[in-house]
C-alpha cells in the first residue's frame, strides 16, 4: 500500500469530494450549529471524531459482520462512540455541549458517518479508512467553518466571541444581519460555495437529469408542423 | 459463512457487550465531573438572577457572597439557632431540596386544589440565599421555583429586592421546553422584562405572564409579562409557578419573617 492512497483518503474530501458540497450531505447540522464560531468548531471536532473512529473500528471487524446486520452493527458502533464524545464534552465544556444540546446526539444520524462506513471502511484496511473518515470529518469541517465565520462576522460583528465589526447598538458602526442568524441564511452560504467550487472544478458540475431543447422559432418549424 | 445464525448472533451479542462496556465506564467515569459542571451551571443561574455574575470572577469564589438560609415550609418560619444545626447535621451540610421531595419524610404530598403548579411534592425546607449590603442589611432575596411547563418542569431561580414585592430576575437552570418557543424563557430578551415587576396587589398575588403583549399605558402593567408567542402552555405554567411559590404555601409567609430580621 503506497503512501498516495492515504494521502488521497485525506486530501480528496476537502474539496474534489467534499461531503458536504459535491454529495450534499450532512447539511441538517450545517444549518443548526453554523451562527456561532466556537459552537461549530466543537461540532466539527466531535464529528471528524466520529466519522475517523467508527471507520477504523469498522473496517477492523469488517470481515466478521454478517451482511444480513451490517447496519444495526454500524449504527451500534456510530452511537457508541458519539454517546462517549457527548459525555467527553459534558465533562470538559459543558457550556458548549449545552448550547449543541440535541445536536451531538444527532451526528448519529448524521449522513456522511453512516454513508462512509458503508461505503469505504465495509471493503478498505482499518488505517486507510481511518484516514478517510478523518478526511471527511475536515471536509466537512472547512464547510462549515467557512459558513460559520461568515454568519458570526456579519450577523453579530464577533469571531469567536470577541468583536470585530462594532455594532450599532453598542456605540460602532456595523448595523448586523439578523439573517445572517437564522438558518436559512446557511442555506444560500452552502449554495454560494458550491457554485464558487463547481466554477472552479467544472468536473463537480452534475448532468442535467433531462435535456433542455432548444425553443423552437415560427420560422424554424417546417410548413408540415405549421400544417400549412 | 458469516451469514449463519450462530455467527449473526455472535457478532451482534459481542458487539453489543463491547459498547455497552466503553458507553457505561466512559459515563461512570466522567460522573463527577459532570456533576460539578451541572452545579456550577445552577450557581451561575442564582448568581445571574441576583444580577451580580462576573464572568471574569470564579463561580464559586463569588458563590461565597451569598448567604443559604432556611425555610421551614409548614410554618412559614425561618430555620435558625438548634432546630437549623439539627437540619444541618442531619443532611450532612449538604441539602438537595429537590431531592428530598422523593422521600415523605422530607415533603409533603400537594393535594390538586393546591397544586397549581403542578410539582406534586413540596419539600418541607426550602434553601433559598440573601445577598447583603455591606452594612449587613438585606439587598436580594433569591429563591428557588419551580413550575410545570409543556414537556417537564421548569426549574428557576427568581430574585426579589428588599421591598419583598418587586422582582430582581428570573432565571431557568433546567427545563425541557421547546427550543425556539417554550425554551425562549431562556431568551434574555423576555427575562429582561421581569426586572421591576411587582408580585403582590392588594395581598394577592397578581403577577402573570399574560397572553400577547402588554398594551402600552395599561394601568396594570407591573403585574404583566409578555406571553411567549407560540408557548401558551409554557407561559400560563411559569404563571402558575409565580401564583404557588408565592402563595401561603410557598414564601408568602417568610417575607414577614425577613422583614422583622433586617
Amino acid at each position: 500500500m503506497s503512501l498516495s492512497r492515504y494521502k488521497e483518503a485525506l486530501y480528496k474530501p476537502l474539496i474534489d469530494e467534499n461531503p458536504i458540497t459535491l454529495q450534499i450531505l450532512g447539511i441538517c447540522s450545517a444549518l443548526a450549529v453554523t451562527n456561532n464560531l466556537t459552537v461549530t468548531l466543537v461540532m466539527c471536532v466531535a464529528l471528524t471524531s466520529v466519522c475517523s473512529f467508527s471507520n477504523l473500528f469498522i473496517s477492523l471487524i469488517r470481515n466478521h459482520i454478517p451482511s444480513s446486520i451490517r447496519i444495526i452493527v454500524q449504527m451500534t458502533i456510530i452511537a457508541s462512540l458519539v454517546i462517549v464524545v457527548d459525555e467527553l464534552l459534558k465533562a470538559y465544556d459543558y457550556e458548549t455541549s449545552k448550547k449543541l444540546s440535541v445536536f451531538v446526539g444527532l451526528i448519529i444520524t448524521n449522513c456522511i458517518v453512516m454513508g462512509r462506513a458503508e461505503a469505504f471502511a465495509m471493503k478498505e484496511k482499518p488505517l486507510l479508512s481511518f484516514f478517510d473518515g478523518l478526511g471527511n470529518g475536515l471536509g466537512y469541517s472547512v464547510i462549515l467553518i467557512g459558513v460559520a465565520a461568515i454568519r458570526e462576522l456579519f450577523g453579530a460583528g464577533t469571531l469567536m466571541g470577541y468583536e470585530i465589526l462594532p455594532l450599532v447598538s453598542n456605540g460602532g458602526w456595523y448595523m448586523a444581519n439578523n439573517l445572517l442568524l437564522l438558518p436559512p441564511s446557511s442555506f444560500i452560504i452552502i449554495g454560494l460555495f458550491i457554485w464558487a467550487i463547481r466554477s472552479y472544478k467544472p468536473a463537480q458540475v452534475e448532468e442535467d437529469d433531462f435535456a433542455l431543447s432548444k425553443h423552437k422559432t415560427n420560422e424554424d418549424l417546417t410548413k408540415r408542423e405549421l400544417n400549412v | 459463512m458469516n451469514d449463519s445464525i450462530i455467527k449473526t448472533l455472535g457478532v451482534a451479542f459481542t458487539i453489543c457487550l463491547i459498547c455497552s462496556f466503553v458507553v457505561s465506564s466512559t459515563a461512570v467515569s466522567l460522573r463527577d465531573m459532570q456533576n460539578e459542571n451541572k452545579a456550577n451551571d445552577k450557581r451561575m443561574k442564582i448568581l445571574q438572577a441576583a444580577g451580580i455574575f462576573d464572568s471574569n470572577k470564579d463561580i464559586k469564589a463569588q458563590f461565597e457572597s451569598l448567604e443559604p438560609k432556611y425555610i421551614d415550609f409548614n410554618s412559614g418560619k425561618l430555620l435558625t439557632g438548634p432546630s437549623l444545626d439539627e437540619f444541618l447535621a442531619q443532611h450532612k451540610g449538604d441539602y438537595d431540596q429537590i431531592a428530598a421531595t422523593r422521600y415523605s419524610d422530607y415533603s409533603k404530598s400537594l393535594s390538586t386544589a393546591e397544586d397549581i403548579a403542578i410539582i406534586k411534592n413540596r419539600e418541607n425546607v426550602g434553601k433559598f440565599y440573601l445577598l447583603r449590603n455591606e452594612d449587613n442589611s438585606i439587598n436580594k432575596v433569591i429563591l428557588p421555583v419551580r413550575g410545570y411547563g409543556l414537556w417537564g418542569t421548569l426549574f428557576g431561580y427568581i430574585s426579589i429586592e428588599n421591598d419583598f414585592n418587586t422582582v430582581a430576575g428570573l432565571e431557568f437552570y433546567e427545563h425541557k421546553e421547546t427550543p425556539g418557543l417554550g425554551a425562549e424563557v431562556d431568551n434574555p430578551k423576555w427575562k429582561a422584562l421581569w426586572p421591576g415587576k411587582q408580585l403582590y396587589k392588594n395581598n394577592e398575588v397578581a403577577l402573570e405572564v399574560i397572553k400577547g403583549k402588554v398594551p402600552e399605558g395599561d394601568t396594570n402593567l407591573a403585574y404583566k409579562v409578555d406571553g411567549l408567542s407560540g408557548a401558551t402552555i409554557t407561559s400560563r405554567g411559569v404563571t402558575n409557578m409565580i401564583k404557588f411559590w408565592f402563595s401561603d404555601s410557598g414564601y408568602a409567609n417568610l417575607f414577614s419573617e425577613l422583614d422583622y430580621e433586617s
